[in-house]
């Protein structure tokens, strides 16, 4: 019991998120920043929260803007709250929100922070556009540059693909794969077929469209506004008309001829902020208010990349369940990042495998059966989108709120992340 | 204790002036007094090169000339000395021989310009607080200590008409970019270029200042005779224009400022000082210096009688109802107070207009530079609005502004009293129902109060808050503090029918009506109400009020007034019609993209009459202006205002009352009282028992009395 042995325990008291949009999309014209913000002045309303009892903030942020590039200090910077108060921006692709949520509860349960705010945001709709090196190796000469003459020398030898801009891919700086590339690869050796990634994409889209017309999906999300006012309240890319046919028509993008990845079954670049608010379990009392949730354990395990580069979670949910000392079975409902159909199967796989647990973990045992009853029970991030930096903790809010709904004791977050990297963390009710 | 102290050192006297026992420098006698030996002293100590001039106060330089001085004047040839004298003394500072520096930081207003403009060099600090101006128009003067000359020579004359003529303040920056000043520099670093300006110009350095009225405009305009007759032809006419020949001093200024190009600057200060006598001791600057008296103490005033108790904190506003009204209102409470607003009305749409209505005040703050970038980003982050009571536990202060009916009000309070912590107080922006009324759905009436806001809110200048039997003194306090926040004259007012404002306003619009039934054009109508003196006609303030809100309110003061305040009969016709005002785009005049047009002939149709120009004009303005007059003396003596002063400030802010007649109470007293009820007594036989005078009149004019205990 990592809460109680290693410290304060902290419980998770609230939360709310933007609706989460297709980047070019609804909120195209917001800028992460105005997302995180956004989802943090709403969280306080809906906590009723004093700005002034915040202690320290956490957000994840990958894709950061050059112009902002600690996105929680222009958080902790509004006006809401005072001026005074510490907040740092964490980057662990994926898993940054997570991260985020995890530090606040390190820094609560060692004393250091009695509130704190933790979450993410991410625009894909205001990514920063670079310059060619070439290009802007002479900008940075020219500004140098002493005589005419040097300057127009400088000038001469810039060439048109020069000033082709460069934009930022999401793929491995150690091996140059892309996040799709390598999902692909996942299905290939792992044996996973173009139709359970189109069937666990389809489930995905029916579950948040339910849990969207019934208001346990919207529940978490604070309406946002666009140009001259008009709402936009709940997640665009959440598709009514999806149907197993449509999935199975569309082209894989990454391997044109062999592949399974597709549009369909693959999470879509989105745009969306979330926060938490977390507290010691005294504070929460003190304060007067009923925890939706307590953070029971975490972990986070790194793979090679070089390897089968989304299988993070096989490593983090085990290393979590033991630092949380409850057994699989007892996991009552799960809430695990879609990535990809094939990474999520992938996973599952890994999971429910004695030869892999022997292998990779050691054990005899595997990790357990998957009960997809009670896994994403309200869709996943293929069907509600997947903001990088926020993701994680719109994976945990929907979680504890529906932990709440069921009254379940224990859940269980599972996320793979760029880099091999895996994080798994269990909430516990009182 | 003197008010200047004076440190000599490298033969350079740093004199600092520290009005004693005020927390502003003005010029007072004292001052003047002082100043003229320290003149005389400098002149001949061969010791002293150079002086700087600064101020001793943390926030003015010095904000003008003493005005109880000014009002104390009695008599033409008195204030004519006064000018002439402080003409001669900072004629001294510009003839002394030696440089002087102002160093100025903090407001440098009236005189104090004047003064820093005798200087040879002006350094000012770029703090928010430093702000240059000669506001005098605006108290019915104009500046005469040789600011009418100095200026237009320094910068000018388009510029410094420009200054004059509106009394405008400027920022350090902007005065700088026009000339007035020579330097801008940070507040910590003000005194040592003061002094380094002043040892150089000891030196013989002279600053090089670009002529007066720069590039080829300033050339045609500024520096030729024929140029500056075509620039005063041109501001003449915009002042005729916005004054309508009701304020004499702007059209003064400008005589004052031509006779002084034309002639010189000896012929200018004779101009001023004669213009000037004959202003000062005129009832048009008596009544705007009265009013900016009143407005001053109002300020001050916490809004309850006796001990008053602090106010409480507010941070938080939450809003119910992100219509019009409630956005403006959340609107300008962010923009002035600054404080967190939180919007909540029923339907997500109509709270992502609200959000967009009150954002666009503090886009038009952006656009005319009244804030930065940087706060607009800050204060635009602080609305939020939804569809729940979310944030309502966090509210200091909750603003009702729903649907005018008592039983939405009354669920509207239920609801929130049960999401607000038990100290939060709840106000109500009703026009038209008791606050006593809507406090009967709420467990703790004590924190229930009236805010009446006038619209559109992010220009009106008046609330009314309205204090019912049962509210506390604290509630009132803090409404009163918060009202002022916002940046709005705050008057209490008693919870009776119409409040203060709409109950003085009833009689004199049911009048038009009638007026406008009897056959009058509605132009003519209009017309004779601004020659007046007021912004509007009455059939124009109704279109902008709207007239369902004017007959909803009209009929409610019926009702609890009786016959005195029946509308006239034919006017419910127009809103049967479908005419809402400007609104809709139809009411006594047409509308056309939002632009008035001419008046709608098819309301003669619609009332049926053929409209003729007014047979007895004078009769009719009569009608019109002591209808409001008499009112405001019931209403007076029924305690619906505290005083005559409030009853004034509220008529003039909240009407937009003719400022130079000081206000209906105070019109009454410069007609006196006696002939107001003579008046009165005359329209009643004429019209009918609704004129019968109040009876404070007939006491204050069988008494003597005034409504007013000064002059």
């Amino acid at each position: 019991m990592m809460g109680a042995a290693n410290g304060r325990r902290v419980a998770l008291v609230a939360g709310c998120r933007t609706p989460f949009c297709r980047s070019g999309s609804d909120l195209k014209d917001l800028t992460a920043v105005d997302l995180a913000r956004h989802a943090t002045v709403e969280l306080l309303h809906r906590a009723n929260l004093d700005g002034e009892q915040v202690d320290e903030m956490f957000f994840g942020q990958v894709v950061a803007s050059p112009l902002a590039p600690n996105l929680a200090r222009e958080v902790s910077l509004l006006p809401q709250f005072p001026r005074t108060i510490p907040a740092v921006t964490v980057n662990r692709a994926c898993a940054s929100a997570n991260t985020a949520i995890a530090y606040a509860h390190d820094q609560i349960a060692l004393g250091h922070a009695r509130v704190a705010i933790a979450g993410g945001a991410e625009s894909l709709s205001d990514i920063p556009v670079l310059h060619s090196r070439r290009f802007a190796d002479t900008l940075v000469n020219l500004s140098r540059a002493k005589t005419l003459g040097q300057r127009l020398a400088l000038i001469a030898r810039i060439r048109p693909r020069d000033l082709i801009p460069v934009a930022p891919a999401i793929a491995e700086p150690s091996t140059g794969e892309t996040m799709g590339q390598s999902a692909e690869r996942m299905a290939k050796e792992n044996g996973i077929t173009r139709a359970a990634q189109d069937a666990l994409a389809l489930r995905s889209h029916q579950r948040a469209l339910a849990g969207t017309q019934d208001g346990r999906l919207t529940a978490e999300i604070a309406p946002m506004f666009g140009a001259g006012g008009t709402p936009v309240v709940q997640d665009n890319g959440v598709r009514a008309d999806t149907t197993a046919e449509k999935l199975a028509a569309l082209k894989p993008v990454f391997d044109r001829r062999y592949g399974t990845v597709t549009a369909g079954n693959s999470s879509p670049l989105t745009d969306g902020g979330a926060a938490v608010l977390l507290m010691s379990d005294e504070s929460a009392s003190a304060l007067g208010y009923e925890p939706l949730a307590f953070i029971r354990s975490y972990a986070v395990t790194a793979v090679d990349p070089a390897e089968q580069l989304l299988m993070g979670p096989a490593y983090a949910v085990p290393l979590a369940l033991e630092r949380a000392g409850i057994p699989w079975r007892e996991v009552g409902l799960i809430e695990m990042h879609e990535a990809f159909a094939a990474q999520v199967l992938s996973n599952v796989q890994a999971f429910e495998s004695r030869e892999w647990a022997e292998r990779h973990l050691g054990r005899s045992e595997p990790i357990g059966e998957v009960n997809w009853d009670i896994v994403n029970v309200m869709g996943g991030s293929i069907a509600i989108g997947h903001p990088f930096g926020a993701t994680g903790a719109r994976l945990t809010l929907t979680l504890a709120n529906e932990m709440r709904r069921r009254n379940v004791q224990f859940g269980l977050i599972s996320v793979c992340a760029q880099g091999g990297m895996g994080f798994a963390m269990v909430l516990e009710r009182r | 204790m003197p008010a200047f102290t004076v440190e000599t050192k490298d033969g350079l006297a740093l004199a600092r002036l520290n009005l004693p026992g005020e927390s502003i420098n003005k010029i007072t006698r004292g001052v003047r007094d002082e100043l003229d030996a320290l003149l005389t002293a400098w002149a001949s100590d061969s010791g002293v090169r150079a002086i700087v001039l600064l101020s001793g106060k943390p926030d003015t330089f010095i904000a003008g000339a003493d005005i109880d001085e000014f009002v104390r004047l009695s008599s033409v040839a008195e204030a004519r000395e006064l000018v002439r004298r402080g003409q001669a003394l900072i004629g001294r500072i510009a003839a002394l021989g030696k440089p002087v520096v102002a160093a100025i930081h903090g407001a440098c207003l009236g005189g104090g310009l004047e003064a820093a403009l005798a200087c040879s060099y002006r350094v000012a600090t770029d703090h928010p607080k430093t702000v240059l101006g000669l506001p005098e128009v605006q108290l019915g003067i104009f500046p005469a200590a040789g600011g009418c000359q100095r200026l237009p020579r320094l910068i000018g004359a388009r510029a410094a008409l420009d200054m004059i003529l509106t009394g405008k303040t400027l920022p350090a920056s902007r005065a700088q970019k026009i000339g007035v000043v020579d330097e801008v520099v940070h507040p910590a670093i003000l005194e040592t270029v003061a002094l380094g300006a002043a040892a150089r110009m000891a030196d013989g350095w002279r600053p090089r200042r670009p002529a007066a009225g720069r590039g080829i405009t300033g050339l045609l305009l500024d520096r030729t005779p024929l140029g500056r007759r075509v620039v005063f032809a041109l501001a003449r006419r915009g002042v005729t224009r916005q004054t309508r020949g009701h304020y004499p001093a702007p059209l003064a200024a400008l005589r004052a400022v031509a006779h002084g190009l034309a002639y010189g600057v000896e012929a200018g200060l004779e101009m001023e000082a004669a213009l000037f006598a004959e202003l000062a001791v005129g009832e048009v600057s008596r009544n705007l210096v009265r009013m900016f008296f009143a407005t001053t103490a109002l300020k001050k005033d916490p809004g309850v009688a006796g001990q008053a108790p602090p106010p409480r904190p507010v941070r938080n506003v939450a809003i119910v109802g992100a219509g019009f009204m409630g956005a403006a209102i959340g609107g300008v409470a962010v923009a002035q107070a600054g404080v967190d607003v939180r919007f909540r009305d029923t339907d997500i749409a109509r709270v992502g207009q609200g959000l967009a209505a009150a954002r666009k005040i503090l886009d038009d703050r952006l656009k005319r530079r009244r804030i930065t970038r940087f706060e607009h980003r800050r204060l635009a982050a602080l609305l939020s609005g939804g569809t729940g009571f979310d944030g309502f536990g966090r509210a200091d202060l909750v603003i009702e502004a729903v649907f005018e009916d008592l039983q939405v009000k009354h669920e509207v309070f239920r609801a929130v009293e049960a999401a607000v912590r038990e100290d939060c107080i709840l106000a109500s922006n009703t026009s038209t129902i008791p606050i006593a009324r809507v406090a009967e759905a709420t467990q703790r009436p004590e924190r229930v109060i009236g805010m009446h806001f006038f619209s559109p809110v992010e220009r009106m200048p008046l609330l009314e808050v309205i204090v019912a039997d049962r509210t506390a003194p604290e509630t009132t306090v803090t409404a009163v503090a918060f009202g002022r926040r916002m940046g709005k004259t705050v008057i209490v007012v008693q919870d009776r029918p119409g409040f203060w404002v709409n109950r003085i306003l009833a009689p004199y619009l049911n009048e038009a009506g009638r007026l406008l039934e009897e056959g009058l054009r509605i132009e003519e109508l209009d017309a004779m109400m601004v020659k007046f003196g007021f912004p509007v006609g009455p059939l124009t303030l109704l279109d902008e009020v709207g007239l369902d809100v004017a007959a909803k309110s009209a009929g409610i003061l019926h009702q609890a007034f009786g016959d005195r305040m029946a509308p006239a009969k034919g006017v419910h016709r127009l809103t049967q019609s479908g005419r809402l005002g400007r609104k809709n785009g139809r009411g006594f005049y047409e509308y056309r993209g939002g632009k008035r047009r001419r008046a709608d002939r098819s309301v003669y149709e619609l009332l049926g009459v053929a409209p003729r120009a007014a047979p007895a004009p004078e009769e009719a303005l009569a009608r019109m202006v002591y209808a409001m007059l008499n009112e405001a003396a019931l209403a007076l003596e029924e305690g619906v205002v505290r005083s005559a002063r409030d009853g004034d400030i509220g008529a003039v802010f909240g009407i937009g009352y003719p400022a130079f007649r000081g206000g209906p109470l105070r019109y009454m007293d410069h007609l006196g009282p006696t002939k107001v009820v003579e008046e009165l007594q005359r329209l009643e036989g004429a019209w009918g028992k609704r004129f019968q005078p109040a009876p404070m009149l007939r006491r204050l004019a069988d008494t003597g009395g005034r409504f007013y205990s000064d002059a």
